[in-house]
């Protein structure tokens, strides 16, 4: 098992490594000309400053040299500084993450919540008026883009109905509480500060909504097949031949078994809402990654994409791994065939 | 279980029969919107009221009218119109992504996973690197890297497109391979060529199918996503992404960003339904004996 | 209570289905009894509603099934039919247990053979967990499971066949049931073990008094276990009776056609090798036939079978369902047909030499270090086949058998080793090298649903290798010659249209055969052909094979498990076990004298279904189970099991000598068991 460990985490580092590669040739495909996107037509007539600039941020040097300074970077932790923001990259990413982290668990949090027992009732109830909700459900998640439905829930609830709050994690009237962790809920939490709790969670209810709108279609359904291809083993007619009851041949012999294919597909679905949540944070104003990646690749701020590139996809595998070896806590038989 | 009656009987039998034709209904109700698109989409120059660029500022942010079915947008451009020809686009990228990149990704992993080896590992990699990245950041950063436009915004998506259907077609293939009437050929003689497009693949096909009628619907969704981001079309082509990007400051002039999420609603919809009920068509389990 | 009154009294079961094209009614006016302590047996082939009518007792059949009108199902007294849900689940794994056929999808995979076992305790009774656990711990002792302490904590998947069936029955007993329901109990193990389990039943029943229900289409499981037999065909019992009586003289001709349709294991087959097997398939549920059920198929047919017939006596404590044998006379048993003296095939340069063949196949490994885990699924076999001859190729699972044929047919290659086809080495030649070959060795497989492409008519199927081969130079003279294969095997040449899901698994297998034949080869391989059939088709099926070859010149190579039924059609036999070759001898040579332990046990363990036979047998009971291919013994690989191994057997291993003339074993004390 440790072994096993071993190679998945030094296949995860080089994986990592190859995408940030990736990333540099395709950052360095780009027609554009950054220099002209940042200073401005005025300055970029003038050729002493356009080279000073070139020279500022390495540009004049070879590729394969610029590549280099950006790998001996992140082994320092540095990864680089933005062009447009003229920070360090790093610390933009630590401005920034935490918005989207509390965003994403809440959201997938939600989609557990009401997904796995959908699904569940779905399949045992199926054919009936909850199975058609489910499906419903399921489908409109799916179906509906994000970006939309998060404009269709501003302007009804904010726009139509008034009841919900506007854009932004936090009304600008209320204090933003210390900062702890960078997540507002638990900071509020906290410091005590429950007015700011109470608006920082109000804030949260619609693009929570929208974002786990997707998440949760996906979950619902994935729930509700593996449970009725679980119905359908021979291990169920054993284990009613023994005289157990309905409720603890469901969540005893069925759920553990139909649990395991949703948790795959959960990490998958935790780490795009923690990378993808572009949509939803652009007509919220949330400041999140989401934002940040958008704004960079506009404003063709390499250190930027880069940096955020190699973050989002460090994270991504870190998730798929963590899914991988909770997939073999899970299913025995995979655990053997790992550790052998 | 318990003794009969006529009743139970007959509630039982009337329920087999409605979840019959509810199953090929829906199936069929998915085609009907998918087919009407289609024709809305090549009639569009046709059945358009009005020309989609025609700007005309007197006419701004009109509500629904007799005039104006839809509303006019911020150009005085009307929005029935724009929706119209924006079918054209979205359902041409949506379905040109996913079939090139079924037919891609089929090959490569139909091929890959036969042969084995040295190869499977390879294309299992190169689809790990590709995966290794949230969709949407990838094809932002290659969309971006590339420039905007639709072919552009396309080919970014294509990259992102073949892997999953590689990886599917590659546990299709495996699972037949150790079929015994695959083995039946191999001692018949037949080359592997031969074993894998005549044999294999007829009998993998479907779950690709399903797989691929689902697709078109996230396709079009992404597609409409990078335009509203502003990495798809150029204006003032019209695509129903673009054209809530447009809108979504209005939320009092909710019309303008309403209408086109509400057809992208409505084809994907109907591509799920298409798709569901093909799976269950073939799926053997769901016909009971 | 009334020591007498009958334990379980089934009345007038009808079980019926309903689907989308009506209802189906599977079991149709059932009644038995039995009473407390009784081994009670339901044999019949698939579609006979055996296993309904089992699964109707406890109502663990799906949502769709209905029990009729006027069915009563009475234990101690208590109609179970009427009972409501919460009261009968009172009884299941209570009073009443039930046992299934595949150990393993009956265990959940993914939680801990502890929480299995004790779940069921702990639905019905008071005790605590630990003390469930602790009995729990008793019963897999009891059933035979060695370290019990340490098995409970494991995994369904960590566990061999015959160990999951013992914890299955352990699950069973849990709670002390007063009848046990087992539905085709042995039919996934190997023959060895499954001796051990239906000694393990019969202890059971002794020991704690728990009457036996038994499910099987196995005559020879019922033979060996049951006191009383009920024989079912198309829903209904057309036979009752003792099992010694029944299966010595039936009273019905289904009965008639079941015994002699299976090769009895204890006598020389006939020199034709044919079984007598009745054409023709059980009727479809959904539409059964006006009077006698059997009657389209009945060799014994009368006028009087146009009616339908009832279940009356034909003897004291025996019924039967038919006209014929009313008047309490037996049938009449086929005629003996002469054994000839056994003609030796001819024998000179052998079409196909196997020599030293290894196949090894590698496990997947994580890490670096460790060595390299290697199944040895073949180790070192070899063997001559004869032209015109059937050589059988016995063994249990694990034995190579299977691989062998792969590796003859080059499906897979050899790790090491020379597999001789004329003046080719079928193990290293390449693609360009063996393509003329395959004409010339074909093979037949054991799972009929899965060796014809269900995408391809059956015309199709038969015509490639015509058209891909060159044998034929047009459409028309395919289609011709495509007629003329399925004739050879017995299908309307109307059946080249259709596609494969359109057939029974016995036509399928026909279709394989034609397949097979169509490029004219002169070695078959037929692995495992009849294993997936029901008895009846498979005598079929046996009888073709045998008419096939005869008519043709062909050199077979027939691949089975079950001993009998290679008894019946092979004139030289191999043994095989994990990987080696024990035995090899001419049929008649090796059942008459077998040399090597392990053909002995082999022997002894196959029921037979003759009660009398049964009872009078020398018994070898193996014990343990199998090793695993990937670390076999060493020395000779039995010696494990082996009831004479000495220290010798571990240390040197046993090369096939040749013992009399033709008779070869690998053993160092080969025939002194």
């Amino acid at each position: 098992m440790f072994r096993y460990l071993v190679m998945r985490v030094a296949g995860m580092a080089v994986m990592a490594l190859l995408a940030t590669l990736v990333v540099f040739l395709i950052a360095n495909q780009v027609p554009g000309d950054p220099v002209l996107a940042q200073l401005g037509d005025l300055a970029a007539s003038d050729p002493n400053m356009v080279a000073r600039y070139r020279a500022r941020w390495g540009l004049d040097r070879p590729l394969w040299e610029q590549y280099w300074i950006f790998l001996r970077g992140i082994f320092n932790g540095d990864l680089g500084i933005s062009i447009s923001t003229q920070r360090p990259v790093l610390d933009d990413i630590r401005q920034y993450a935490p918005a989207t982290v509390e965003l994403a668990t809440i959201s997938f949090l939600l989609s557990l919540i009401v997904g796995i027992p959908l699904g569940v009732l779905a399949a045992i109830r199926r054919d009936t008026w909850i199975d058609n909700l489910a499906r419903f459900i399921s489908l409109a998640g799916v179906s509906s883009p994000t970006f939309w439905l998060a404009f269709i829930m501003l302007a009804l609830f904010y726009g139509g109905l008034q009841i919900a709050p506007g854009p932004g994690r936090i009304d600008l009237s209320v204090m933003t509480p210390p900062s702890v962790t960078g997540l507002y809920l638990i900071d509020a939490a906290i410091a005590g500060d429950w007015e700011a709790w109470r608006n920082a969670a109000a804030h949260l209810i619609l693009p929570s909504i929208v974002l786990a709108s997707g998440t949760l279609g996906l979950i619902t359904r994935t729930t509700r097949a593996s449970m009725l291809e679980a119905m359908t083993q021979d291990y169920v007619r054993v284990a009613r031949a023994k005289g157990l009851r309905e409720r603890k041949i469901v969540l005893g012999h069925l759920l553990p078994n139909a649990l395991i294919p949703v948790v795959t597909l959960g990490g998958l679905a935790y780490a795009v809402l923690l990378t993808g949540a572009v949509m939803t944070e652009t007509i919220f104003s949330w400041p999140g990654l989401g934002r940040y990646t958008f704004r960079s690749a506009v404003a063709l701020d390499f250190p930027g994409i880069m940096g955020i590139t190699l973050v989002v996809a460090v994270v991504y595998l870190v998730i798929n791994l963590l899914t991988d070896l909770s997939y073999a806590l899970l299913d025995p038989r995979v655990a053997r065939e790992r550790a052998e | 279980m318990s003794a009969t009656t006529d009743d139970a009987t007959s509630a039982w039998r009337a329920g087999r029969f409605g979840r019959w034709r509810r199953r090929f209904g829906l199936a069929a109700f998915g085609a009907v919107i998918v087919l009407l698109w289609i024709v809305i989409a090549i009639l569009a120059p046709v059945i358009s009221p009005y020309p989609f660029e025609a700007v005309d500022v007197t006419k701004r942010l009109l509500p629904p009218s007799q005039l104006h079915w839809l509303g006019t947008d911020a150009l005085g451009r009307d929005v029935l119109s724009r929706l119209l020809w924006g079918s054209r686009i979205s359902l041409f990228a949506g379905i040109v992504v996913v079939a090139i990149g079924a037919v891609l990704g089929v090959i490569i992993g139909g091929v890959a996973a036969y042969a084995g080896g040295k190869a499977e590992e390879l294309m299992m990699r190169a689809t790990d690197l590709v995966l290794c990245f949230p969709p949407i950041i990838l094809a932002m950063a290659i969309a971006a890297a590339l420039g905007i436009g639709v072919r552009n915004t396309m080919i970014a998506m294509l990259i992102v497109w073949w892997p999953k259907f590689a990886r599917l077609a590659r546990s299709l293939v495996l699972v037949q391979r150790s079929q015994e009437y695959v083995e039946a050929a191999v001692v018949m003689g037949y080359g592997p060529g031969r074993i894998l497009f005549r044999h294999i693949v007829p009998n993998a096909v479907g779950p690709l199918v399903v797989l691929v009628t689902l697709d078109v619907g996230q396709a079009i969704i992404t597609f409409a996503g990078l335009s509203f981001l502003g990495l798809g079309v150029i204006p003032p082509m019209p695509e129903w992404g673009a054209m809530v990007s447009e809108g979504r400051e209005l939320v009092d002039q909710w019309w303008v960003a309403t209408f086109p999420g509400l057809a992208i609603l409505s084809v994907v919809v109907g591509f799920n339904f298409l798709g569901d009920g093909i799976r269950d068509w073939l799926d053997p389990k769901s016909r009971r004996q | 209570m009334n020591e007498t009154a009958p334990l379980l009294e089934v009345r007038n079961l009808r079980t019926e289905f309903l689907t989308d094209a009506g209802p189906v009614r599977a079991v149709e006016g059932v009644s038995f009894e039995m009473k407390a302590g009784e081994t009670v047996g339901i044999v019949g082939e698939s579609g006979s509603g055996k296993s309904v009518t089992a699964l109707s007792i406890l109502r663990l059949l799906a949502d769709n099934a209905r029990l009729g009108e006027g069915s009563r199902i009475a234990f101690r007294g208590q109609d179970l039919a009427t009972l409501d849900e919460d009261e009968i689940r009172k009884l299941r794994g209570g009073e009443i247990a039930m046992i299934f056929q595949d150990p393993l999808t009956s265990l959940n995979p993914v939680l801990r053979i502890s929480k299995q076992l004790v779940e069921g305790m702990l639905a019905h009774g008071k005790q605590s967990q630990a003390e469930a656990l602790k009995h729990g711990i008793d019963l897999l002792a009891r059933m035979g499971i060695n370290a019990p302490e340490r098995a409970v904590a494991g995994y369904p998947h960590e566990f061999s066949g015959g160990m999951r069936q013992r914890v299955m029955l352990a699950m069973g007993f849990a709670n002390n049931p007063s009848l046990l329901i087992a539905d085709e109990p042995t039919t996934a193990l190997d023959v060895t073990i499954q001796a051990q389990i239906l000694d393990l039943l019969k202890t059971l029943n002794r020991e704690f008094g728990t009457a036996v229900l038994l499910i099987s289409h196995d005559l020879g499981v019922i033979a060996n276990v049951c006191e009383r037999v009920l024989v079912m065909y198309a829903g209904e019992v057309v036979e009752e009776g003792p099992a010694e009586s029944l299966l010595a003289d039936p009273r019905h001709p289904y009965t008639w056609a079941l015994l002699n349709a299976v090769p009895r294991l204890d006598q020389e087959p006939p020199a034709d090798k044919r079984l007598t097997a009745i054409e023709g398939m059980p009727p479809d549920p959904s539409q059964p036939p006006s009077g006698c059920r059997f009657r389209p198929r009945c060799p014994f047919a009368v006028e009087k079978c146009g009616e339908h017939p009832h279940l009356l006596p034909v003897e004291d404590g025996r019924r039967a369902r038919c006209w014929v044998t009313q008047a309490g006379e037996s049938l009449l048993k086929p005629a003996a047909p002469a054994t000839a003296a056994a003609t030796a095939p001819e024998s000179g340069q052998p079409i196909l030499s196997l020599r030293n063949v290894v196949k090894h196949y590698p496990l997947r490994r994580d890490a670096f270090f460790a060595p390299r885990r290697v199944v040895h699924a073949v180790d070192g076999v070899d063997l001559d086949i004869r032209r015109g001859e059937t050589i059988g190729l016995v063994g249990e699972s694990g034995s190579g058998k299977s691989t062998i044929a792969r590796l003859i047919t080059r499906i897979q290659k050899p790790t090491s080793g020379s597999i001789r086809f004329g003046d080719v080495d079928l193990a290293t030649a390449d693609r360009r090298v063996l393509r003329p070959l395959r004409r010339r060795i074909q093979m037949i497989f054991q799972d009929p649903y899965a060796s014809l492409n269900p995408r391809m008519t059956v015309g199709q199927i038969l015509s490639e290798p015509l058209r891909f081969h060159r044998l034929v130079r047009s459409q028309a003279e395919a289609n011709r010659r495509v007629g003329e294969l399925l004739d050879m095997v017995g299908l309307p040449t109307r059946a080249a249209e259709r596609y494969p899901h359109e057939f029974s698994g016995g036509q399928r297998q026909r279709i394989g055969t034609a397949r097979a034949l169509a490029v004219e080869p002169e070695l078959i391989i037929a692995d495992e052909p009849i294993s997936a059939l029901d008895v009846n088709i498979r005598a079929q099926i046996i009888n073709l094979f045998v008419g096939l070859q005869q008519r043709l010149g062909l050199t077979f190579l027939f691949i089975a498990h079950d001993l009998a039924v290679v008894r019946q059609v092979s004139d030289r036999i191999v043994v095989l076990y994990l990987g080696k070759v024990m035995e090899v001898a001419a049929a008649r040579d090796l059942f008459a004298e077998p040399l090597h332990p392990y053909t002995k046990s082999l022997i002894s363990a196959a029921p037979i279904p003759d009660v009398a036979v049964e009872r009078q047998r020398e018994r070898i009971r193996l014990t343990g189970e199998p090793p695993s291919p990937v670390a076999p013994p060493s020395g000779c690989r039995f010696r494990t099991r082996c009831p004479i191994a000495q220290g010798i057997c571990a240390e040197i291993e046993p090369p096939l000598t040749e013992h009399r003339p033709g008779h070869r074993a690998a053993c160092h004390f080969s025939g002194q068991m």
